[in-house]
């Protein structure tokens, strides 16, 4: 499946600026993998113009999830959409993360998420878990009011951890901070994360301090999703060289120490 | 059943729509959406001699009804698109147009003549209006003299035909179409994206990495059809029409104003079916109107 241009709505949540989406799109759903993305038409009017990426942030077998906050035009658009209406998606699209892994033991496989970034980690755990992975998850957000859906991630299937910067919601700090401790306390076979570029960049840089493979998930304005536009770049190394690589096709998510920060 | 068909003189297409260059990748983006063989022809991205970086992110910025790029050309040079993906597009029953770019003149003639040398190709479309490679947005199709000597000295040099895209950007479109013309250019196609930039109020910066950024979609079709129109009464040779088509009625209204074909662009982007979707519709009207050719409407704007 790569265009669904009838997935029908079947249920939405809403809290505050952030919305959670269930979408009846078996072919999408069939294909799906933890840290691919699909991209939503928001307007049939030309205005807003661009679809919108959204990561894939959980998925049965017939449906899949998508979770976004309201962040300007677009995703307000969205936002109105009712139960019983379609969307027109593209997907599943992009490259994601690693799931199974022979040789990763009984050391939990850490995820890392800040704020609307959690989006696809749900989906990441939930993989990981169903493989026989140890899962543990690190949930960090400005304040509670950005970290709506906190119960999706209390799970009896692995621990999650939460951070606010004002203390409101779990403990008082960054998600790198939880972080920092974690790696203290034990042993990692290897990270996940997905959040705002300035938190990725501390992930990867304390990754490869401690020695750990990390994967990050890149966000970046989308002008078409599959490769066609070569919007969406981000300087990555490959080959020794460093390339503005596409993060529609290359990543969304890259191997930490191949992501170049500016 | 209307007959579809179109002839620019040097090619004859089997429809006249076409894709845009620099919205289509190389074509092979799209082959999980649509048939390529459907469409009259494809202008695949832009080619240097050698591969190119491109500009900083961000490279994109969302404006009313329409977007700006500052990609700047990004791409893999004559030797990898020969090797890796012509010989995959030449199977698709489709006519591959290579859009040519350069640095200087003996840039876009080393392109022509390294591309010459391969089969699969049915014309160049001469890039001498992209707004993001240089500082400004200056381009060869600023001026009616630089038009006419680069069109001129890759005609020499082509064994295929020449198709030279114009600028949007500038006083006078008429005057450069016909140096175009006079440079021996087979076709015109136009118009490129509109110079422009975005702003970020807040953190007082430019949106784009380049600063300015070329504009594209629905916001300048009215401009665009604006200038094929001009130029389709002032040239002889065949125009090409580009310009926020997103629907076949906006690539009818192409087609009325003087144009033989069309380009698809952004429409691509936000939706890989596009091309076909629109070939469609222009069939579809094309039969309720009872036209016998869908050209028949090319020029037919009554003023």
């Amino acid at each position: 499946m790569l265009k669904d241009d009838s997935a029908l709505l079947v249920k939405t949540e809403q809290k505050g600026a952030y919305v959670r989406f269930t979408l009846a799109a078996p072919g999408i759903a069939r294909e799906a993998r933890p840290g691919q993305f699909v991209m939503v038409k928001v307007s049939e009017t030309g205005h807003p113009l661009l679809r919108r990426p959204l990561g894939i942030h959980a998925r049965s077998e017939t449906t899949i999830s998508l979770f976004f906050n309201v962040a300007g035009l677009g995703t307000a658009l969205l936002a109105q959409k009712r139960e019983g209406d379609r969307l027109d998606l593209l997907g599943p699209l992009g490259r994601g993360f690693t799931v199974g892994r022979p040789g990763d033991g009984d050391e939990p496989v850490l995820l890392v998420g800040g704020g609307r970034g959690i989006a696809p980690l749900y989906f990441l755990a939930e993989e990981l878990h169903r493989s026989g992975h140890k899962v543990r998850v690190l949930y960090g957000a400005r304040t509670s009011q950005d970290l709506p859906f906190p119960e999706l991630f209390q799970s009896a299937c692995w621990e999650t951890l939460f951070s606010t910067d004002d203390g409101s919601f779990g403990e008082r700090g960054l998600v790198t901070d939880l972080m920092r401790a974690e790696l203290e306390r034990r042993r990692i076979a290897r990270i996940g994360a997905c959040g705002p570029d300035p938190m990725l960049q501390e992930v990867g840089r304390l990754a490869l301090l401690n020695n750990i493979p990390a994967e990050l998930s890149l966000e970046a304005r989308m002008g078409c999703g599959f490769g066609a536009c070569w919007g969406c770049v981000k300087k990555i190394r490959r080959e020794g060289r460093e390339e503005w690589l596409k993060i529609c096709e290359e990543g969304p998510v890259f191997q930490a120490q191949d992501v170049v920060w500016d | 059943m209307v007959d579809l068909t179109t002839d620019l003189g040097f090619l004859k297409l089997k429809n006249p729509v076409l894709t845009a260059s620099g919205t289509f990748g190389y074509g092979l983006e799209f082959v999980p959406f649509l048939d390529l063989g459907r469409l009259g022809g494809i202008v695949v991205k832009g080619l240097y001699y050698g591969p190119k970086p491109g500009n900083p992110p961000p490279r994109l910025a969302e404006t009313p009804a329409g977007m700006l790029n500052a990609i700047g050309l990004q791409g893999v040079g004559v030797a990898e698109f020969s090797e890796k993906i012509l010989p995959r597009l030449r199977g698709l029953g489709t006519e591959v147009i290579v859009n040519v770019c350069g640095g200087d003149e003996d840039e876009y003639l080393a392109v022509v003549e390294y591309l010459d040398g391969q089969e699969g190709i049915a014309a160049y479309e001469l890039n001498i209006s992209c707004p993001n490679v240089r500082k400004n947005g200056q381009c060869p199709a600023l001026r009616a003299d630089t038009t006419e000597s680069l069109v001129q000295a890759v005609k020499r040099r082509s064994r295929r035909p020449v198709v030279a895209k114009l600028s949007p950007n500038v006083t006078d479109i008429v005057e450069i179409a016909l140096a175009a013309e006079r440079g021996g250019a087979d076709a015109v196609s136009l118009v490129n994206t509109f110079l422009g930039m975005a702003v970020d109020l807040d953190r007082r910066r430019p949106v784009l990495g380049n600063v300015f950024g070329g504009l594209s979609g629905p916001a300048i079709k009215p401009l665009a059809l604006r200038m094929v129109y001009q130029v389709a009464q002032a040239v002889r040779v065949p125009v090409i029409g580009m310009g926020g088509i997103m629907t076949g009625r906006d690539a009818l209204e192409f087609l009325l104003v003087g144009a033989r074909a069309v380009q698809v662009g952004t429409a691509n982007l936000t939706d890989p079916e596009a091309a076909a979707r629109i070939l469609r519709e222009m069939t579809d009207y094309a039969e309720r109107r009872g036209l016998a050719r869908l050209t028949d409407i090319t020029g037919q704007l009554e003023t």
